[in-house]
């Protein structure tokens, strides 16, 4: 009996991919949950497991292929009589002509929750089938060019007089996806002042650059700067390192500003919300997750700490270190990157004396931190030694007016120089 | 040539099948196109939509002519030569179906005459019309062979006087009393033809009303046109016999109150609905899949169960319209030419009844908005309101636009009237461009027309029709 292997929901909001790699080949053998690709989504790698014990038979993509979710990607060969599960429960084998249903119960138990969610939400239609039921307000032209270009337009908005699509939004579109990048403006031909050579942006790139540029189009950015003193921190940090490192992280100054940040948006609510242009409405979120931004090999990535104003500095450090180990080994899963609300930016390792992040939209607000140095600060009528760091804001100006976003600033330069200012 | 494999074979001449072989040949495919008849047109042609219409053509001039009294002219009353009626309607044809001859020829199509039937997923018997058999392989196939009349279940005598569409289309003769059974569009149309010519017509329908599944005020401004055109209409009626009687036929009614009683009949014609021509092909040798109605299950590129072979028009499945058979030949085509964008997307499949009034519709019906949970607003123009209409001295018809309140999308239209079906295409287009109601409002369309009447109705969904006062 041939069993379609389809790409599972892997995801809230993830509804593509690209197969990074092949596992398997045409004619194995694989067994129940052996890994049948790689797939690269929305910055996390993953393996797509097989449904079944059987021998594959055909398949249906190859690597660097994009893929939906619910897309058929193989067609195994289960044997006849022989129950799918591994378990063994041949009960099972009568309820064989209900295929799409069973496979779905024997997944792990991770899986399972992501299943529950396939049941109840509207299947993902392919290309082909989502003509039928919806109607697409655009004119035959420009469906046929989304076809054409592999993009679903019942995914998009369109920009004309009752919501129609244009030919224009559907190029726009698919400039923004990279499926089929259009360069506004033409390249030169770089090789005729010297060799050049060229190479596929990875998936992360694409987001990255897709996701940088939206922000930059849509989000009025202001950055304002300050500097903080940090001697005490600095003093504080180095008194409590052991006791941390004995809980499992490492207190840093990334791991205190995130406990600061983390009661400075509990202050300020307005940096804890998002924007929705359509119904003309603030977001205000009632959760506190801080997304940090982590440079690893393959991009940048920014794993998100939840909840970070129920959690010690003890568990943040922890959290911290664990989740920058996983980002730059590529264990990091989606979920872990979804659903922050701010995200610190800390190149101070690096160097630097300020730069102006760009906000992660639709998040309204980054935290640039550079590196710290010693100055000579007046303190009194005398010159002291001090450690200064310079801290850089990035907001959305839309709902974050200028003396809100100093005040926010001020407050945690407050707080990181003095903590009874949390008083306050 | 049994020897060779063919790239492409469509099976059937119709409007699908011609238009997927021009397509096709258009291409740079080598297409061989298999029909029975001497030249490309299929039912339609022959047998349908162009002999239905060129009879109408001379229906409308008789009624214009006996109408045109009361305008000042008067004509005597107009004689029928049936015979020169027939070969008039025979000529269009002829006319028609030969044009589609030369562009065959034109294109190199290989053309034969023939019936088929499939032995496998990649060959043909083919029967040629000199009964000489042979076995023909190719590479994709596309299935164009249409639907025929449907017969009433239970009757099954065999009379020169019972007739169906195809037949009506050959009569000799002008019956006296004629019964027609099924009042849908086909039914209607040759209703029209025959009342025109003379016939005192009837008409039995199973259901509550005429066409069943359009919108009721169509219907209703159809029949208030047409009040005294039919000598009985019998609805909720059901045939329960028909015997042969003399020159005549006997047919045995019972009504939705159990009452049965009998009428007599010069000719009866079965107009109850259309089945698709699969039963001959030899679709069990093929992997091909059929409905429980034996339409052909096709995805949305018309490729059918099994992959190579292609189904188009009506033996693919409802609406039987040629237009659609047309429009799915061409998806099918690109489909099989490795074009990644084809698909069968249409949104609407404009629909004309071609009676005195037209009846015109596309898009969604008042039912299916319901059904689909849309809030719509209908918008009614009357053409009492229409310089172009009274002027013709048409005092029926109306033009009605269904539309989206939430974004003002048209979604869908019926026109009744003189020349509907000739209007709807503006629709068919604003829909299939979601057009929104301003845009058609916005559009100057040329005064005085008919077609006016659809700027008219789209400015009502603003409140500023000029020729309708809307109360605020």
């Amino acid at each position: 009996m041939k069993k379609e292997i389809k790409i599972p929901d892997i995801a809230e909001n993830v509804e593509k991919g690209l197969i990074a790699g092949v596992l398997v080949s045409k004619g194995d053998k694989v067994s129940k949950d052996q890994p049948l690709v790689e797939i690269e989504t929305d910055k996390a790698t993953t393996d797509i497991p097989s449904d079944y014990d059987g021998v594959i038979d055909e398949i249906k993509v190859s690597e660097g292929d994009e893929v939906s979710v619910h897309q058929v990607i193989m067609i195994i060969e289960v044997k006849e009589g022989e129950s799918e599960d591994t378990e063994g429960d041949k009960e099972k084998e009568t309820e064989d002509d209900k295929p799409e249903d069973k496979p779905k119960e024997k997944k792990t138990d991770q899986k399972s929750v992501d299943e529950d969610k396939e049941e109840t939400k509207k299947q993902t239609k392919s290309v082909s089938e989502q003509a039928e039921s919806e109607d697409i307000p655009a004119a035959p032209s420009v469906r046929r060019l989304a076809r054409e270009l592999d993009i679903d337009l019942s995914k998009m908005d369109g920009s004309g007089p009752g919501g129609r699509i244009t030919k224009e939004d559907v190029e726009n579109y698919s400039g923004e996806t990279g499926s089929e990048t259009k360069q506004k403006t033409k390249l030169p031909d770089f090789s005729k002042w010297g060799p050049v050579s060229r190479e596929d942006m990875n998936n992360i790139r694409k987001v990255t650059a897709r996701s940088l540029s939206e922000a930059w189009q849509t989000v009025p950015h202001v950055t304002q700067f300050d500097e903080a003193d940090i001697t005490k921190l600095e003093e504080f940090r180095k008194k409590n390192q052991d006791k941390i490192e004995k809980a499992g992280g490492k207190l840093t100054v990334t791991s205190l500003v995130l406990k600061i940040v983390g009661l400075a948006l509990q202050k300020f609510p307005q940096f804890n919300a998002s924007v929705d242009m359509d119904n003309q409405q603030i977001i205000y979120k009632h959760y506190f997750n801080v997304g940090i931004a982590v440079d690893t090999e393959q991009g940048l990535l920014v794993p998100v700490v939840r909840d970070v104003n129920k959690k010690s500095l003890a568990d943040l450090s922890a959290e911290l270190s664990d989740l920058a180990k996983k980002a730059r080994s590529k264990e990091l899963s989606l979920d872990q990157m979804q659903g922050g609300n701010f995200t610190i930016s800390n190149l101070g390792g690096i160097g630097g004396t300020g730069f102006t992040p760009i906000v992660y939209s639709p998040q309204v607000a980054i935290l640039g931190v550079s590196r710290s140095k010693y100055q000579q600060v007046l303190v009194g009528d005398e010159f002291e030694k001090r450690m200064v760091i310079p801290l850089s804001l990035s907001y959305d100006h839309r709902i974050i007016d200028g003396a809100d976003g100093a005040r926010f600033l001020r407050w945690i330069c407050d707080v990181i120089e003095d903590p009874y200012a949390i008083l306050f | 040539m049994s020897e060779k494999t063919h790239d492409l074979i469509i099976i059937g001449a119709g409007p699908g099948g011609y238009r997927a072989a021009f397509m096709a040949a258009d291409l740079g495919l080598n297409v061989t196109l298999i029909d029975p008849e001497l030249n490309p047109g299929g039912v339609c042609l022959y047998r349908g939509c162009i002999p239905t219409k060129a009879l109408l053509h001379l229906a409308k001039i008789k009624t214009d002519a006996e109408h045109a009294g009361d305008l000042g002219i008067k004509f005597s009353a107009p004689q029928i030569d049936i015979e020169k009626v027939i070969d008039w309607k025979n000529k269009v044809v002829k006319q028609l179906t030969g044009g589609l001859g030369q562009l065959i020829k034109a294109r190199k199509i290989n053309y034969i005459r023939g019936r088929v039937k499939f032995v496998s997923s990649n060959t043909l018997e083919l029967v040629s019309e000199k009964d000489n058999k042979e076995e023909i392989t190719f590479e994709k196939a596309i299935i164009a062979t249409g639907a025929k009349p449907a017969t009433l279940p239970g009757i099954d005598i065999e009379s020169e006087h019972l007739l169906n569409s195809e037949k009506a289309l050959d009569l000799k003769e002008i019956p006296k009393k004629m019964l027609i059974i099924g009042a849908g569009y086909i039914g209607l149309e040759m209703a029209t033809i025959y009342q025109a010519l003379g016939s005192e017509v009837s008409v039995v329908e199973l259901t509550k009303d005429f066409m069943p599944g359009m919108d009721t005020d169509l219907v209703a401004e159809y029949k208030k046109a047409n009040k005294d055109f039919f000598k009985d209409v019998l609805l909720e009626t059901r045939v329960e016999e028909i015997k042969e009687q003399g020159k005549q036929l006997e047919v045995s009614f019972k009504d939705k109150d159990d009452k049965s009683f009998k009428k007599k009949y010069d000719k009866v014609l079965v107009a109850v609905g259309q089945k698709p021509n699969s039963g001959n092909l030899g679709l069990e040798n093929t992997n091909i899949e059929q409905d429980e109605k034996g339409f052909i299950k096709v995805n949305k590129k018309q490729q059918t169960n099994n992959e190579n072979i292609f189904a188009i028009g009506d033996i693919a499945g409802q609406p039987l319209l040629a237009h659609k058979a047309s429009y799915e030949g061409v998806v099918a085509v690109e489909a099989i030419t490795g074009k990644k964008a084809a698909l069968n997307d249409a949104k609407v499949i404009p629909a004309v009844v071609y009676t005195e009034p037209e009846i015109a519709t596309c898009g969604l019906s008042e039912k299916e908005a319901k059904e689909k949970n849309i809030d719509y607003k209908i918008v009614k123009f009357p053409w009492v309101a229409s310089g172009r209409a009274v002027a013709m001295n048409e005092k029926n018809g109306f033009t009605k636009l269904l539309i989206d309140k939430e974004n003002e999308r048209v979604l869908g239209a019926g026109i009744v009237g003189r020349n509907a079906g000739d209007m709807i295409s503006e629709l068919a287009l604003a829909i299939e461009m979601a057009a929104t109601a301003e845009d058609i409002a916005r559009t100057i369309h040329p005064h005085p027309t008919l077609a006016e009447t659809i700027m008219e109705s789209a400015e009502m969904f603003y409140g500023h029709a000029a020729h309708v006062f809307t109360k605020k």
